[in-house]
């Protein structure tokens, strides 16, 4: 603690002036920065429209009202579309991640050197960049439609499980990878007998959650051209169709959750 | 001098810059001769049996199984030979999410290619013995049993069965009771010695307590920073060798109680 | 003696559900790919584009719409910062209304269900809304990510208010303290270093959501990119690609360095 002599009287305070002013200098920067922010997206914005902006809700709101039911006949194809661009990607990402995940985690990388700085780029690049800009880049080189969501799931998602299974198999005890080895085993047989069984519940963990992200995920890939109800959601809100667009949020909150808790069961039970 | 089954020669090994953990360590192991290892935390035990199935790369020396020099072989012939050595471990080092059946079936990942191991489809020959060294251990009615739903002493006959399913020529065992309770600890060593007497084969075993040592192996080596102090008969064992290995202390060297008969091993598990 | 057999026992014990699960996954499997419609000729076209843009990424093209870029990035970075303080001081009463140990039932079920709504849409979505709403442009965008951070934020808070030991705050009430005395003396001690961590992990996140809602018009480096994958510009692309992830790997190591700092 901080006790300085002032008059010969100690006094006691929480920090020393040099800290005192770095906090100060701290805190002028954010208001800085935040003002500066504040100042640059005012410039950029038409207020006019803004001072209208309740107004406006209130009538958004009142067209989304009620939702347009009899739409819902041609939201399931989209829906099934939304569904299997998750459930496909998350699929295609696990074939993908778990062995770049052993290439990754230091106790099962293969003595190559070079190897596992690569695996590491790989997932780290896949996770920067958002399911939506993948789509973009893929609608781009392989035409609209489902598989371009698919895949840019799929790319997305090989970060993500690639570096919570790759934190895993780090974590996973050593005493069985020894007791295997000194068996005599092959170190792929290594891996299946000692390693695997110890992530097993991670990965179901691991698999199941992504795979709910992806399902909202999914759901907007449309937007850019990458198939499911996304593309109905563009098309509605360009012809102003908000009481289909309520609809549509309608039954993506319905997916969401359903999604959401059907995680959740099967991750409280692998766990 | 007759040459051993396994023989040691000027094994040293030195982690790093520290000091030598194994200094010159030389000795030789005949067949059937089940041997006690006992020193100071940090002699060097572990280390000493890890060298042998080369878990740990030993610095200089030979070891010699057989004919072959277990030191200077490449990847492929060191799995060959590891399949020819045994090992149990104090913590059991089993697979927990495994059954009971598929660690002992692990022993014999040795001899059998990947996708036979994958879907666990291993020859008939290697069922019969696990169902055997099943009943051996008493656990035949625990087959499917998953290894993180067994008591300590269960593990550990897990640990001991797993390595008799490599058919090993030698056994190398550290510390197998330091996890389990007084009784449960004899249990064991009295299972692990009269399966490698019925079998003839050699072990070492890493050991702290010096009355079970004394009353289960024949021969001891006694090992203080790394370096072999004693090597001779269990009966020979007395307060101023143990002085020589441990250091002075005032050795409770009573005649260990013989015990009353020949429990079986299984009788606190019923 | 009779052959001793031994199979692996099946994960799932029971035949029929066995079978009928293992059943119902192939057939869904048939299903959704034989539902994919693909158009071969297109992707055989494309993949000579990509191939393009993959060669791009090594010779990115920051110059010839540096402007746009530049200006694209510092919107998404203003959007990112006052988003998140907006968020930060938004969430603080929320989390305090959705924690059950502080809040009578009826601001409860109002502050639960307004997290749950924020955080069930894709930020995009919500960006359609609030662009019909105050018009395209990055306020928008702020508007948008301020509404997700809000519910993000307030529910990692709320979880960590209703984790509290209970017993300090019944000895503050018990000396008479007022609501704002327990809120200042019981709750801000144990919820403002957390709260740090929190804001930097969803900065990070508002980063990468504001290079995409411009998509839809809310502003930030999406609508350049978007503009320049439109118009087939795999330098540009690339190079806002390549800022993209340079950006979050610095932010996420600075977060890191930070919440280390603070540990
Ligand atoms: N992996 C390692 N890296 C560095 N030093 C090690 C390593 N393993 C063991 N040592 C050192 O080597 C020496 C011998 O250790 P070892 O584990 O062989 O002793 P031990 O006789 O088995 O002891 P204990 O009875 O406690 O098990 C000790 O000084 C130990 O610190
Ligand atoms: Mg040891």
């Amino acid at each position: 603690m901080p006790v300085s002599h002032a008059n010969g009287q100690p006094r006691w305070r929480r920090r020393t002036p040099a800290a005192v002013l770095l906090a100060w200098l701290g805190w002028f920067a954010v208001v800085a920065v935040l003002a500066f922010s504040w100042q640059f997206i005012s410039e950029r914005t038409i207020w006019m429209f803004v001072t209208d902006a309740p107004s406006q809700g209130a009538d958004l709101l009142a067209r989304m009202l009620p939702p347009d039911w009899a739409y819902t006949g041609r939201l399931w194809k989209p829906l099934w579309d939304t569904l299997n661009i998750a459930t496909l990607g998350t699929l295609l990402a696990l074939v993908i991640a778990t062995p770049l995940a052993f290439l990754a985690a230091r106790n099962t990388t293969p003595a190559l050197p070079g190897l596992r700085p690569l695996a590491l780029l790989v997932i780290v690049a896949s996770r920067s960049i958002n399911s939506l800009i993948w789509a973009l880049l893929l609608v781009m080189i392989l035409g609209p439609g489902v598989l371009a969501g698919i895949i840019a799931i799929a790319l997305r998602s090989i970060g993500f499980i690639g570096k919570l299974l790759y934190e895993a198999i780090e974590e996973s005890d050593a005493k069985p990878v020894e007791a295997i080895v000194a068996t005599g085993a092959s170190p792929a047989q290594m891996r299946l007998y000692a390693i695997v069984p110890q992530i097993m519940p991670a990965f179901a963990g691991i698999s199941v959650y992504r795979w709910d992200i992806n399902i909202r995920e999914a759901t907007i890939l449309g937007l850019v051209g990458a198939g499911g109800i996304g593309l109905e959601l563009m098309a509605s809100v360009n012809v102003l169709a908000w009481g289909r667009v309520s609809m549509i949020f309608l039954l993506i909150l319905a997916t969401v959750l359903a999604s959401e808790w059907v995680s959740a069961r099967v991750r409280a039970a692998v766990t | 001098m007759s040459l051993g089954l396994l023989r040691l020669e000027g094994l040293s090994k030195r982690y790093g810059k520290d000091a030598p953990a194994l200094d010159d360590v030389s000795f030789s192991l005949d067949a059937g001769e089940v041997i006690a290892l006992i020193g100071p935390s940090g002699a060097g035990k572990s280390t000493l049996i890890r060298c042998i199935n080369r878990l740990v790369e030993p610095t200089a020396g030979r070891i010699w199984l057989g004919d072959t020099d277990l030191t200077s072989l490449d990847r492929r012939s060191l799995r060959q030979a590891r399949r020819r050595i045994g090992m149990i471990f104090q913590e059991f080092a089993l697979v927990e999410r495994l059954s009971v059946m598929e660690n002992l079936l692990s022993g014999r990942l040795g001899y059998v290619g990947f996708w036979r191991a994958a879907l666990r489809r291993f020859p008939q020959a290697d069922i019969e013995r696990a169902f055997d060294l099943l009943e051996q251990v008493e656990l035949g009615a625990m087959v499917d049993r998953r290894a993180d739903a067994l008591s300590g002493g269960q593990r550990q006959r897990v640990g001991i069965a797993r390595a008799l399913m490599q058919t090993p020529d030698l056994l190398l065992v550290d510390e197998p009771t330091a996890s389990l309770d007084p009784r449960t600890s004899r249990q064991i060593m009295r299972l692990i010695t009269r399966l490698c007497g019925e079998r003839g084969l050699p072990a070492i075993i890493n050991i702290h307590d010096v009355p079970l040592a004394r009353r289960y192996c024949q021969r001891v080596i006694g090992l203080r920073a790394g370096r072999i102090v004693y090597d001779g008969p269990a009966s020979a064992l007395d307060d101023s060798v143990l002085t020589d290995i441990y250091g002075e202390e005032d050795w409770d060297n009573q005649e260990t109680p013989a015990e009353g008969s020949e429990e079986d091993v299984a009788e606190s598990e019923a | 003696m009779s052959a001793r057999v031994w199979r692996r026992p099946p994960m799932i014990a029971d035949p029929r559900l066995r079978w009928g699960l293992s059943l119902a996954v192939v057939v869904y499997l048939i299903l959704a790919v034989g539902s994919l419609e693909v158009n071969w000729q297109r992707v055989a076209e494309g993949l000579e584009r990509g191939a393009a843009f993959a060669a791009a990424l090594f010779t990115p093209d920051f110059s010839s719409r540096g402007a746009d870029i530049l200006e694209g990035f510092l919107e998404s970075l203003a959007m990112t910062f006052v988003s998140t303080t907006l968020g930060l001081l938004l969430a603080v009463p929320v989390a305090v209304g959705a924690a059950r140990n502080l809040s009578p039932l009826p601001v409860y079920l109002i502050c639960r269900g307004f997290i749950a709504i924020s955080r069930s849409f894709q930020e995009i979505i919500i960006a359609i809304l609030f662009v019909a709403m105050l018009g395209f442009g990055p306020l928008a965008g702020v508007a948008t990510l301020a509404f997700a951070s809000i519910g993000f934020i307030a529910k990692l808070l709320a979880e960590d208010i209703e984790a509290m030991d209970p017993k300090p705050l019944e000895a503050i009430r018990a000396t008479g303290g007022s609501a704002t005395q327990t809120l200042h003396w019981g709750v801000m001690p144990v919820v403002l270093p957390r709260l740090v961590g929190v804001s930097m992990y969803r900065l990070d996140i508002n980063f990468r959501e504001s290079a995409i809602i411009g998509i839809v018009g809310a502003g930030g480096i999406g609508a350049t990119l978007n503009t320049a994958f439109d118009r087939y510009e795999y330098d540009t692309a690339a190079a806002i690609l390549l800022l993209i992830i340079a950006i979050v790997l610095l932010s996420e190591y600075v977060s890191g360095f930070i919440r280390g700092k603070l540990r």
